[in-house]
Order: structure tokens, then sequence, then C-alpha cells
């Protein structure tokens, strides 16, 4: 426990130390600052052990860290929305975890989140049962399991393309190296072979063999990164009222969701996962953030599976099945016009911007028709975001759907609904459409109704906020 | 017999007070006479190697900075009006791009009065009410300082009232 602290500052302080190594090298005396900056970060690791308290009242749960600037964070317990438990290797190898409390304001910019991190595993599993159930874990729990990944989803890992992030990093690390550090390529065996190769072969088999080698890259990247994020995954509901997800290879990591305060549930389905007949279940709840990387935050009820799992999961987690299987109302071929207007010019003015500037710099023609395809693949962009737009009211939630690249049909309960926000520009205007968001705490804070006619953004408004735009309707 | 005139919101009845126009005009030619100097800085500077085009593209920005000053603040001023009501709040803001924001008074988390250099110097003041959602505070922009004092005391003691915030 004691340890957890100064080990991971240093971890976290390794690129900074490295810097300071390879800066110290000029004057004789690197490896010197650096064991002076070690202690140092290791100290400071030290203290944030001993100066960090926590404590459970019957209303609050507190944390108070700092030597000099004391810092006290409160949180009243039944603000807590979520608990997410996460162990990484260096954790797991000394049986620790960190918890992370999730409340409904902390999530946002400069709320700093609840963070307690060096627990017993033990330990933390009790704090999560006292902050989500309000009473000791020592009094059985009813769990039914939801989902456990079967091994043969990790198919659908390939069509995921988690591990495109992952190659860049890896070209753009090496770029750096080449040019910043002058390390020429050239001297590896296996690259000179490589580079020799692509010489002498003709240009079109250069071109099938890079592709070919960048997807089986770019696959074998996102299997990887699929069976070290979900391995183990388990979603499982508990009589107290919550919602588990525990998953991870290496990092272990486990999350629970309080159920009266999930508002609803999102299928997303990327283009290529879409095609491959897949799709994946994300909640929308407060106190767990989506964005960047959804399942960073924790709110993935299911991995990237087949469809129809995904539809049973969401429509289980929230109760209702109607929402995910409903057909949609389309948007009407305004709406459409407008898809195509805006896919095809947006890709015009790029491809016009990218012709100035070859014709400015001066760089070869091919180069520009490689950019000015865009043009052409926009038609089918715009022809499949026109046919994803849609939206329904089931029941007690609102459904909406949209986008190509990732589809994303949300369904948000109405009692989860705050306020809408209608927006229309001229253009809009012109074809008499809006874009009506309804408001949420919960999620991505806001769920977009695209293109919508105004008689219809209104009678949705009207539906979800009942008696309210009563006076503003004439 | 069900009518044949779709449903259609109005817009929220009140707008905001007149010297908003001089205020938004003010900022906007702020803005632009900090890009435009900033151009002529690089006539001045570099002497040589100035091409026609230098030119014109000061003149550009001198034309667009013109229209933009004259059009957006008339345009703003018809378009900016807020309202409230029993039960809710009610904005609409935006010029080109428009946007109405309808909010539930009982779910409104914060009322905030800002006032920048800007609205100072107009004795004008920004009121921002926040819900729980990150994406919807409503703003009205460009009230004079007595009504935006009495919006707040106005929804405080009403948000005191009321409980429960959709979280």
């Amino acid at each position: 426990m004691l340890i957890i602290h100064p080990v991971v500052e240093l971890a976290r302080a390794l690129p900074a130390l490295v810097g300071l190594l390879l800066a110290g090298q000029g004057s004789g005396h690197g490896a010197r600052w650096s064991l002076i900056a070690s202690v140092l970060v290791a100290g400071a690791g030290t203290l944030r052990y001993f100066t960090t308290r926590f404590r459970v009242t019957p209303a609050q749960i507190q944390l108070r860290h700092g030597l000099l600037r004391r810092r006290t964070v409160a949180a009243r317990l039944d603000r807590v929305r979520s608990v997410d438990i996460t162990a990484h290797p260096l954790h797991r190898a000394l049986g620790l975890s960190r918890v992370v409390i999730g409340t409904g304001t902390s999530d946002r910019k400069g709320h700093p989140a609840l963070t307690l991190d060096g627990l017993r595993v033990a330990d933390a599993a009790r704090l999560r049962d006292e902050l989500l159930h309000r009473r000791p874990a020592a009094t059985a729990d009813d769990e039914t399991e939801l989902l456990r990944l079967p091994a043969s989803w990790v198919r659908y890992a390939p069509f995921t393309l988690s591990g495109a992030v992952t190659a860049l990093a890896i070209a753009g690390f090496a770029w750096r190296l080449i040019s910043e550090a002058h390390v020429n390529p050239n001297r590896f065996g296996p690259l000179h072979t490589i580079e020799r190769h692509l010489i002498t072969a003709p240009l079109w088999q250069d071109v099938v063999e890079l592709v070919a080698a960048t997807i089986a890259f770019v696959a074998v990247a996102s299997t990887a990164g699929y069976v070290l994020a979900f391995w183990n995954f388990r979603l499982t509901r508990h009589s107290g009222g919550t919602l588990h997800v525990t998953r991870g290879l290496i990092t272990a990591r486990a999350t629970s969701i309080e159920e009266s305060r999930l508002r609803g549930a999102e299928l997303s389905e990327p283009l290529l996962l879409r095609a491959v007949g897949g799709a994946r279940t994300l909640a929308i709840t407060t106190g767990l953030r989506v964005g960047r990387g959804a399942e960073r935050g924790g709110t993935m009820l299911m991995p990237p599976g087949p469809r129809a799992a995904a539809v049973r999961i969401a429509a289980e987690v929230v109760g209702a099945a109607a929402p995910f299987t409903a057909p949609l109302l389309p948007h009407g071929r305004r709406a459409t016009r407008r898809r195509y207007t805006r896919a095809v010019g947006c890709s015009m003015a790029f491809a016009a911007a990218a012709a100035l500037i070859w014709w400015l710099a001066g760089i070869a023609l091919w180069s520009w028709l490689i950019v000015a395809l865009v043009v052409p693949l926009s038609v089918p962009l715009a022809a499949d975001r026109a046919a994803s737009l849609g939206h329904a009211l089931v029941g007690d939630y609102l459904v909406t759907r949209r986008g190509s690249l990732v589809r994303r049909r949300a369904v948000l309960a109405s009692a989860g609904v705050i306020g809408v926000n209608v927006r229309c520009s001229m253009f809009q205007r012109r074809a008499g459409l809006v874009t009506l968001t309804s408001t949420a705490a919960a999620g991505r804070q806001g769920y977009r109704v695209q293109d919508v006619p105004t008689a219809e953004a209104v009678r949705i408004a009207d539906t979800l906020l009942p008696g309210l735009l009563s006076d503003f309707i004439n | 017999m069900p009518t044949l005139v779709p449903p259609a919101l109005r817009a929220p009845r009140y707008r905001v007070h007149q010297r908003a126009i001089w205020l938004w005009a003010t900022r906007a030619a702020a803005g632009w006479i900090a890009v435009l100097a900033v151009e002529v800085l690089v006539l001045i500077v570099g002497e040589h190697d100035i091409a026609g085009w230098h030119y014109a593209v000061v003149a550009a920005t001198a034309a667009l900075a013109l229209a933009h000053v004259t059009v957006m603040p008339q345009w703003r001023y018809r378009v900016h009006r807020w309202e409230l009501t029993e039960q809710a709040a009610y904005t609409q803001s935006g010029w080109f791009v428009q946007e109405r924001r309808i909010a539930p008074v009982a779910r409104i988390q914060t009322v905030d009065v800002h006032r920048g250099p800007f609205e100072q110097v107009f004795r004008l003041a920004n009121v921002t009410l926040t819900t729980a959602s990150a994406a919807g505070p409503l703003k009205i922009h460009g009230l004079d300082a007595a009504t935006a004092n009495h919006i707040v005391e106005d929804i405080t003691a009403r948000i005191r009232a009321a409980d429960g915030d959709a979280t």
C-alpha cells in the first residue's frame, strides 16, 4: 500500500527523467541529476501517501490531501452515481486498486473526481458496496449474469480499428526517432532489406504490399487491444440495484453503475463493425464520462460483438426492448438533400483548398488526385448518413439515430431530459428544418435529432417536457 | 377538427437592451482592428517583396470587417430574446445560426451574472442559467443591470422552493 504512490509517480515521471538523463549527457552529470530527480519524485509520492486520508460519514465521503496546501474534497453519499475500480499491473502485483467515485458534477471540468489510489482490493470492494448500497458488503447480494464475453467474439476485434491508433502512434514515434535522433533506418538489417525490396519492385507491387502490411498490422493490433481490454468481460445485475462490469487482461477494471441513475443506452456501430453485423452498447448514465474512447470512461456495457446481442443487452439493461428495435421516422427529402450538399460541398472545398496549396507549393498533380478522391467518396457517405437519420418516441423514450462512420442509436428516457435546444442555421431555416437537442445530465449531456421538420421538433419537445411548452406554442 | 397549421414555437417575449447593439459592434470592431493591425504591420515591416495581393487581402479584410460590424449587431438584436414563465426559462440567441433553449425553472441549478470590461462600459450584464446538463446553459446577453438582478432574484427564490435536478 505504501509503495504504490512513489512507484506510480516514478513511472509517471519516467519520460521526464529520461529526458533529464539525455540532457545531462552533454555536461556529464546526467545520471546524477536523474538520480536526484528520482529521489525527489519518490519522496513526493511517499508524502502524498502520508498526507492522504479519507473517511465515509453517514452523509458524506471526504478525501483530504496535501501537506502545504491542504485540500478537502467531499461528496454527498446520495450524489454517488458510479464507482470505478481499476488495477494496473503494478497494482495487481501488490494486491491494490484505484477507486474513482463518480458524482453528478465531479465528471465535469474544474471538479476533480474523487480518486483513492492504493486501496487493498477487499477494501475497495467494501467501499464500493458501502457507497452504492449504503450497507456493509457482508449481507448477501444476489447477482444475475447478463453477459459473459464468449471467446468467439474476438472475430469482431479486427473491425474495431482500435489498432489504427496504435499503428499511428508507432509510426509517429518512428518518424520522430528518425528525424530528431538522426537514427539511420538503413543501419537495421531487416529495414534495409525491405527498402532494397521496395526500390527494386515495381510501384504497383509496392503499393499493394504496403497496404496489405498496414491492414495486417492494424488487424493484429486491434485484436491485441480487444483481448487486453475485454478479457473476462462480465456484466452482472445485483439485487441492490446496481450493474457491475468487470473486464481486463492485464489491467483489471470493475465499474458499478447505479441503475436508478441509468437514463438509457446507446447502440454504436462504427462503419467497419456495421459491415460485419457488429455493434457495441454504451450506458447513458450520470457520473461516468462518455467521449474520447468510451471504453476508457467505463460506460461500455457490451464490447464489440454481434448486433443481436448488443440489442438484447441494451434492452435488458434499460428494461424495454421496443426502443431498440422499433422502426424510426425518416426526416424526409429536404434532410436528405442537406446531407448531400454538406458532404459533397465540404469535400469539394477541401479538395479546392488542397489544389490551391499544391499549386502554390508546386507539388506533383498526381498526389492531389489522391486527396481529391474524397469528393467521389463523399457521395456514398452522404447517402449512408441520410439513411441513418431517424427518430421516434417509443413509450417513455426518445430514440434518435444518426451518423455514418459511427452510426449511433441513442435511447434516452424522457425522465432524464432536462430541457431542449432548438437550433437552426440560415440554410436550415430555408429548408424548414431544425436540429433538436434534448439536454440531459447523463452520457453525452445532449442528444441530437438532426434536421427534423420544425413541426415534428415541436411535437417531440412537447412530449418530452409535458406542459412546459404550452405557453410558447401558438 | 384538427388545425391545418403545424404547431410552431413563438419567439420569447422580451428583447435585450438596445445598448447591446453598440456592445456587439464595439466588441466585433475591437477584434477586427487587431487583425487589421497585424496585416498593416506586415505591410510596413516587410518592405520589400510586397505584391498586389497583399493590399487585396487588407482591403478584403476591411470590407468584411465593415460588413460584420454594421450588419451583425442589428441582426443579433432582432434575434436575441428571453422570457421567464412560472415553469420555464426560454431564450433565443445567435444571428446566422439561431438557437432557442427551453429549460424548466425547477431544474436550474445556478444563476450567474457576468459583466466583462465591454459590458461594464455599456452598463450591461449577461445572465447564465445552468442546469445539470453540460449541454444546456441558457445565456441572456446584453441585459441592463436592473433586469439582470431582477432575473437572478426571481429565479433564486423559485429554485429554492423546488427540488430534484434529474441527475
